[in-house]
């Protein structure tokens, strides 16, 4: 997906102007609400008009104020995920799922109806009525029917913020996979920084109606790691458990995470704080703490009043976080060695 | 109670085919009218607002004249289509006429209940999805409000029964020929000895009109159980 953007819009005391160009399969549009996301959304669809500029899409233009240009909604194909399901009531989950497939031209069908039921795991829910669907069901088929009509981009306005923590974990991977499936691009967007690492590889940042940064997500999270007031957090993907009396163990790099958190699921996504780690010089003799690690010190990286240390442990990686007096006493620099000292309680499961 | 006479038959056959034909003529207009009002923006909005609930708040008699005026014979419309040889003034025509103008703002205000409640981003997800215009209309908007479009065209019919001073004027009271059964019972409580008459037709009334309600009930149950 190539996008460029340069669009100016007046809502009453708001304004939104942008300037934006991107390129790359998975984008995400961070920025707190009211910073203009869901309007650059709208505008993007055809679903409101800008007061003047120009969106080019993969080289065709769909709006331009000074070419007279502005491609109606339904021929722009680009379908949008709301952060509410926004099924029809009046139509069964199939028909949901048809509605855009059916106004689909031939040319453009490209995605096989049985195929996409298996992935999003939807054959239960086809019987069933759409005002008897859970909230993360009603999210399932809605991404299924933007999916059907066959965009060329999907657009996710916070598909995930009406759903509870532990669903907003599970609809995930359906998000990812069926644009890695289908091929299909799309433009995330959120206000959750955990969620962005999770769906986008590039993240453009929006405040007060401007793109304020363009930058990846790792590298958003790392800078906003000195402001945020649950610093960097470390999100692992741990599988094959081991039970260690009440405690689980997860094998990570070298050696493994002892954890309270733990399931018996094969595979969890574990979040930790990069406040959570302790970092000493010297092994030390004895702690509470059920994970001490030896690690590497990687880098370093500031962020705010607060110094980011990325530390490895084999293949692992972790982000733990000191104030600038500690870098010096404990000698911080990359190459170091140091002791990595977490509880087990500090893991906290994600879905 | 008397039995009905054949001219109270011929009164209770028009009020039926009047009403009945106001609103089916009037339906098309009444959704584009809500559609309009409630979903589009275009110069004028509010003047069209204040025409359109005009005859919900003049007195049915003013509405009348002003369709006279307008429809006689040196009315611009009534020269037009008599230039074109059809003859409204004093037909059952009439009658429809002014049933469907002073019941079309009660049927116009029922559908925009309905549509105005209806969640702007299922409109925006359907054109987003591959849907014109007009295909939202039809597969989104109006299925959505059946309801309402039901609870209008039932207290529609239900006024266009009861229309009286706006059909008095535009069509006369003739017997056989425009009149319904409001200007029967006009007729009958004027002329001495006509009260018990005027009494069975009152009650023929009651009992069309609930019967219309009954039925507007049992289609909206349906419908709200079906969605």
């Amino acid at each position: 997906m190539e996008l460029t953007m340069k669009v100016e819009k007046r809502l009453g005391a708001f304004s939104l102007h942008a300037d934006l160009a991107i390129s790359g399969e998975r984008v995400g549009i961070f920025g707190t609400s009211g910073s203009g996301k869901s309007t650059l959304v709208t505008l993007l669809a055809g679903l409101q008009h800008p007061d003047r500029g120009e969106i080019v899409l993969d080289g065709e233009c769909l709006y331009s104020s000074s070419k007279r240009i502005d491609v109606s909604p339904q021929r722009r194909r680009i379908a949008v995920v709301f952060q509410q399901p926004c099924l029809f009531p009046h139509l069964s989950v199939k028909n949901n799922l048809l509605y855009g497939a059916r106004r689909c031209k031939p040319e453009h069908r490209k995605i096989d109806y049985h195929h996409l039921i298996e992935v999003l795991g939807l054959g239960d829910l086809l019987i069933r009525g759409v005002n008897n669907l859970s909230g993360g069901e009603k999210q399932r088929v809605a991404l299924g029917r933007a999916v059907l009509a066959n965009p060329r981009l999907l657009l996710m306005d916070e598909p995930l913020s009406a759903l509870d923590d532990r669903l907003r974990f599970q609809i995930i991977p359906y998000l990812k996979s069926v644009s890695e499936q289908f091929g299909i691009p799309y433009l995330f967007i959120s206000h959750s920084l955990v969620e962005m690492r999770l769906m986008a590889e590039q993240v453009l940042v929006v405040a007060g109606g401007k793109v304020v940064e363009q930058t990846d997500a790792e590298e958003l999270a790392r800078s906003r790691m000195g402001i945020s007031p649950v610093g960097y957090i470390n999100l692992l993907r741990l599988a094959n458990p081991r039970r260690v009396g009440h405690l689980y163990a997860y094998p990570w790099g070298d050696g493994e995470f002892v954890l309270s958190a733990g399931n018996d699921q094969p595979e969890a996504l574990f979040e930790l704080s990069s406040k959570d780690i302790i970092l000493f010089k010297k092994h030390p003799e004895a702690t509470s703490a059920r994970n001490l690690l030896k690690c590497t010190v990687l880098s370093t990286f500031g962020s705010g009043s607060r110094v980011g240390i990325v530390l490895s442990c084999g293949e692992g990686r972790l982000v733990a976080e000191v104030v600038e007096p500690a870098i010096d006493e404990l000698g911080l620099t990359a190459g170091s060695e140091v002791y990595a000292a977490i509880k087990a309680s500090a893991f906290r499961r994600m879905g | 109670m008397p039995s009905l006479t054949p001219s109270d038959y011929d009164a209770i056959r028009l009020s039926l085919k009047v009403a009945l034909t106001a609103l089916v003529v009037s339906l098309p207009f009444g959704i584009a009218a809500a559609y309009l009002l409630s979903f589009r923006e275009f110069r004028g909005k509010a003047l069209y607002e204040v025409i359109f609930n005009l005859p919900l708040t003049l007195p049915p008699v003013v509405i009348g004249y002003l369709l006279l005026l307008l429809l006689g014979r040196k009315g611009w419309l009534g020269q037009l289509l008599e230039s074109a040889g059809i003859q409204v003034i004093f037909t059952w025509k009439a009658a429809v006429i002014a049933s469907a103008v002073v019941g079309f703002p009660l049927l116009v205000r029922s559908i925009r209940i309905g549509m105005e409640t209806i969640d702007q981003q299922l409109i925006q997800a359907a054109r987003s999805l591959g849907a014109s215009r007009f295909d939202t209309l039809c597969t989104v908007i109006l299925p959505l409000s059946a309801r309402s479009i039901l609870a209008g065209s039932s207290l529609m019919f239900a006024r266009s029964l009861g229309e009286f001073g706006a059909t008095i004027i535009v069509a006369g009271n003739i017997p056989g020929v425009t009149q319904t059964i409001p200007l029967a019972i006009y007729d009958y409580v004027s002329s001495p000895g006509g009260e018990p008459l005027a009494l069975s037709l009152c009650l023929i009334s009651v009992f069309i009109t609930v019967v219309v309600l009954f039925l507007h009930e049992g289609l909206s149950g349906k419908l709200a159980r079906r969605s």
